[in-house]
């Protein structure tokens, strides 16, 4: 990978904007094999000290990296606009039908006075009729919503909202300018297609009806993934979903179908890597399904009327962790019309 | 090089009314016919304010300065050729009064972009558009011309002129004229500027109702706060100059009938962009669910003037997956990266154009006469109406009624 790298203190979005059109030029000139991608502008709000961290993430999406990257970089004190552009590429192999494929990226240096009018620094630096996805790891509200009427699809993570209620209040209200990508969301994703994967068969299919009892196993700071799993269980299956309550260190609670009530347990339990541990659905039957993670998959146990198990490994059912972000990238170009949904059903649950 | 040039290069001072400076021109011109050993060709550039336009030719003429037996006499007009449809017509007077209209060459830089002269190249020499060209598969054309800054130190001049004669009346309604003109039988000046008097004249003025008049107010650009229009420096306490205008016309003829064309241009809106966006029409039926994707949105085809010169077009594409999603991707051709060699800046290609003799990127006469049909009776409608105008904050998009102009079920696109 090589780059060729612009900055310039006390700047102008304009002198940005021109900086990296000739950045672009000069590219070209010296690879005929260069191709920008041009598929979705990132913006990061990102407080200074800690960007860092956030580096770190993004160098890990891999082949989901943004086409331009904006970094905003918010530091106390800052009134001046700094600046820094880079265009990098491949670098070339010279053989037909190659090509170099390009990121673009730019960080402005500001200060926290202009996170208000931060739409009009980012707007010209925008590659025009890309997608254009916001994402504000360390809080900056005032910066996201100032860059609404850019945004189309807004990152979040509620795992990162101390106040449950508030972090699915803060997603609700976004999901009315944007299309919401909620890493708490794509976290219980591979939970949710393998809970659906083991009632599709059709003699499973009327299981759905009876089932009485949900019990998820969440790391502890991860309820919100676990509510919007519950979430969406109450929004598929059309149940009615009553407010949760803390008994012990755990969430109870039920929902109401046509049948009759289905307990929910949310239950915290140690474990590395953030998001869902377990998630057991019993029937009223004495039918249960129960995934857990384990070593290379997920673990999985379907327990038959007469008490017999049969237990098995779903393999590579998770990205993990370290590719939530690339995946939160992905699916920003995707519509997954079963998040809002969930969401309402998850704001009832914590009422 | 600029050496060579510049030993060239004499000045002669002068009032614009004194017949004088005009006979010292006129031994400057001869004396540079006696160096070269041969009568030289003379071109006659007016960049001053154009209330001196009128007093320059008459004393050109006075000192026999407009015609020459043996040698192409040219004279250079700068915009604004009139502030409304009688001064242009009285302006022209002057200049039919003594010049022909091979002489004259009216400058509208925009015409001297290659971006702009690229309208033409990408729809005659490309037969993919043509057949597509038109009422059938058009749904509506923008054109927009979008400035971040504000007026500057130009208050004298921008009160007085305001958005539409600035922008809309010459450089938006030759995008216009360009966009929508038939191929012509050549490209031989008269030739093309034939068809595009066609098109001008075949807008009618649009009703007040579609058009949108309106003045910024203090906001934020770049991060900074900026000052309303009424607190720029010179721009008088009561004014209702226009800083942004937006109209909707129709180009009555069999080509274009029924499609709307949205113009919009302003000050201190939240980028700077001048382009063409063709929308075609969705396609009539989708065999595909929209389900899990952005879905189809219906093609788009942009050519960007500046600042990012190119064409791009949108196109619906399947994600890659084991499922039938569509979202819309760009095909995209960019100046700054196909061709290495540096354009001529606008004005090098004009002024090289007249002297040349090459009348192609010049206004004519009939088309001043048509662009001002079309602006008068909206500056009329304007002037007349009472009651404050609407406004829009600095470093957004413009004012909330525009989105009324070309709505419902069509937006503005994203500036």
């Amino acid at each position: 990978m090589s780059e060729d790298v612009w900055h310039e203190r006390d700047t102008t979005p304009s002198a940005i904007e021109a900086a990296l059109r000739g950045l672009l030029a000069r590219r070209y000139q010296q690879d005929r094999a260069f191709v920008p991608a041009r598929v979705m502008n990132l913006v990061v709000i990102v407080e200074r000290a800690f960007r860092g961290e956030v580096e770190n993430r993004l160098a890990r999406v891999g082949r989901y990296h943004p086409s331009r990257l904006i970094v905003a970089s918010v530091e106390e004190k800052r009134t001046e606009l700094d600046a820094r552009a880079t265009v990098a590429a491949e670098d070339t192999v010279h053989k037909p039908g190659h090509i170099a494929v390009g990121r673009e990226r730019v960080e402005v240096e500001i200060g926290p006075q202009q996170l208000e009018g931060l739409d009009t620094i980012v707007d010209p630096l925008l590659v025009s009729d890309l997608a254009t996805m916001v994402w504000a790891p360390h809080g900056h509200r005032a910066g996201v919503d100032a860059l609404r009427r850019l945004a189309s699809i807004v990152l979040i993570d509620s795992l990162d909202e101390p106040d449950l209620r508030e972090a699915f209040e803060r997603a609700a209200d976004l999901t009315g300018s944007a299309y919401v990508v909620d890493l708490a969301w794509l976290r219980s994703t591979p939970w949710r297609e393998r809970v659906a994967a083991s009632f599709d068969p059709p003699a499973m299919r009327g299981a759905l009806g009876a089932i009485d009892k949900v019990v998820v196993r969440h790391r502890p700071d991860s309820t919100a993934a676990a509510v919007l799993f519950c979430g969406w269980l109450a929004s598929r299956l059309g149940w009615r979903p009553s407010a949760l309550s803390h008994r012990r260190d755990q969430l109870t609670g039920h929902c109401r179908a046509r049948r009759g009530e289905i307990a929910l347990e949310l239950r915290p339990q140690e474990m590395g890597a953030p998001g869902l541990g377990g998630v057991t659905i019993e029937m009223a039957s004495g039918e249960a399904v129960s995934l857990d993670r384990g070593p290379g998959g997920l673990r999985a146990v379907r327990r038959a009327r007469d008490g017999g198990e049969q237990t098995w490994t779903v393999l590579g059912a998770s990205r993990g962790e370290s590719g939530i972000l690339g995946e939160g990238v992905r699916q920003a170009l995707l519509r997954d019309p079963t998040y809002k949904p969930a969401l309402e059903a998850g704001r009832a649950l914590v009422g | 090089m600029l050496g060579g040039l510049l030993e060239h290069v004499k000045y002669i001072p002068s009032n614009f009314d004194d017949p004088a400076g005009y006979k010292a021109l006129a031994e400057l011109l001869e004396k540079f016919d006696e160096a070269a050993g041969q009568p030289l060709n003379r071109a006659y550039y007016l960049s001053t304010a154009p209330e001196f336009f009128p007093v320059i030719i008459e004393q050109l003429k006075a000192a026999g300065l407009h015609r020459h037996p043996k040698v192409d006499v040219r004279v250079i007009i700068e915009k604004p050729f009139g502030h409304d449809l009688a001064s242009a017509r009285s302006l022209q007077r002057v200049v039919s009064g003594v010049f022909r209209e091979r002489q004259v060459f009216r400058i509208d830089h925009y015409l001297g972009k290659e971006t702009v002269q690229n309208v033409m190249a990408f729809r005659f020499a490309n037969m993919m558009f043509e057949p597509i060209w038109n009422r059938n598969f058009i749904d509506h054309i923008q054109i927009t011309g979008a400035e971040d800054l504000g007026i500057g130190t130009r208050a004298g001049y921008y009160d007085q002129a305001g958005a539409l004669r600035d922008l809309v009346q010459n450089h938006m309604l030759q995008l216009v004229a360009l966009t929508c003109m038939e191929p012509p039988a050549s490209f031989e000046a008269n030739k093309v500027r034939d068809e595009k008097v066609k098109v001008l004249t075949a807008i009618t003025p649009p009703d007040p109702a579609d058009t949108v008049p309106a003045q910024y107010t203090a906001g934020t650009v770049g991060g900074e706060d900026v000052a309303g229009y009424l607190e720029e420096e010179g721009v008088p306490e009561r004014s209702r100059t226009e800083t942004y205008a937006a109209l909707k016309l129709e180009v009555q003829n069999w080509r274009w009938a029924g499609v709307p064309i949205y113009l919009r241009t302003g000050k201190r809106l939240a980028r700077k962009v001048t382009e063409i966006a063709v929308q075609l029409k969705p396609v009539p039926h989708l065999a595909f669910q929209s389900q899990g994707s952005v879905g189809v949105q219906p093609n788009q085809l942009v050519l960007t003037v500046q600042p990012n010169e190119g064409v791009s077009l949108s196109l619906g594409a399947k994600i890659p997956g084991s499922r039938m999603r569509i979202r819309p991707v760009n095909m995209e051709f960019l100046y700054g990266s196909a061709f290495m060699s540096q354009s001529p800046e606008a004005y090098e290609r004009l002024i090289m154009d007249a002297m040349r003799g090459d009348a192609t990127l010049f206004t004519r006469n009939d088309e001043v006469d048509a662009q001002w049909s079309i602006i008068d009776p909206i500056l009329e409608a304007w002037h007349s109406a009472d009651g404050p105008l609407p406004n829009y904050e600095s470093g957004t998009a413009g004012p909330a009624n525009a989105d009324a102009l070309i709505g419902p079920g069509r937006d503005w696109r994203k500036l």
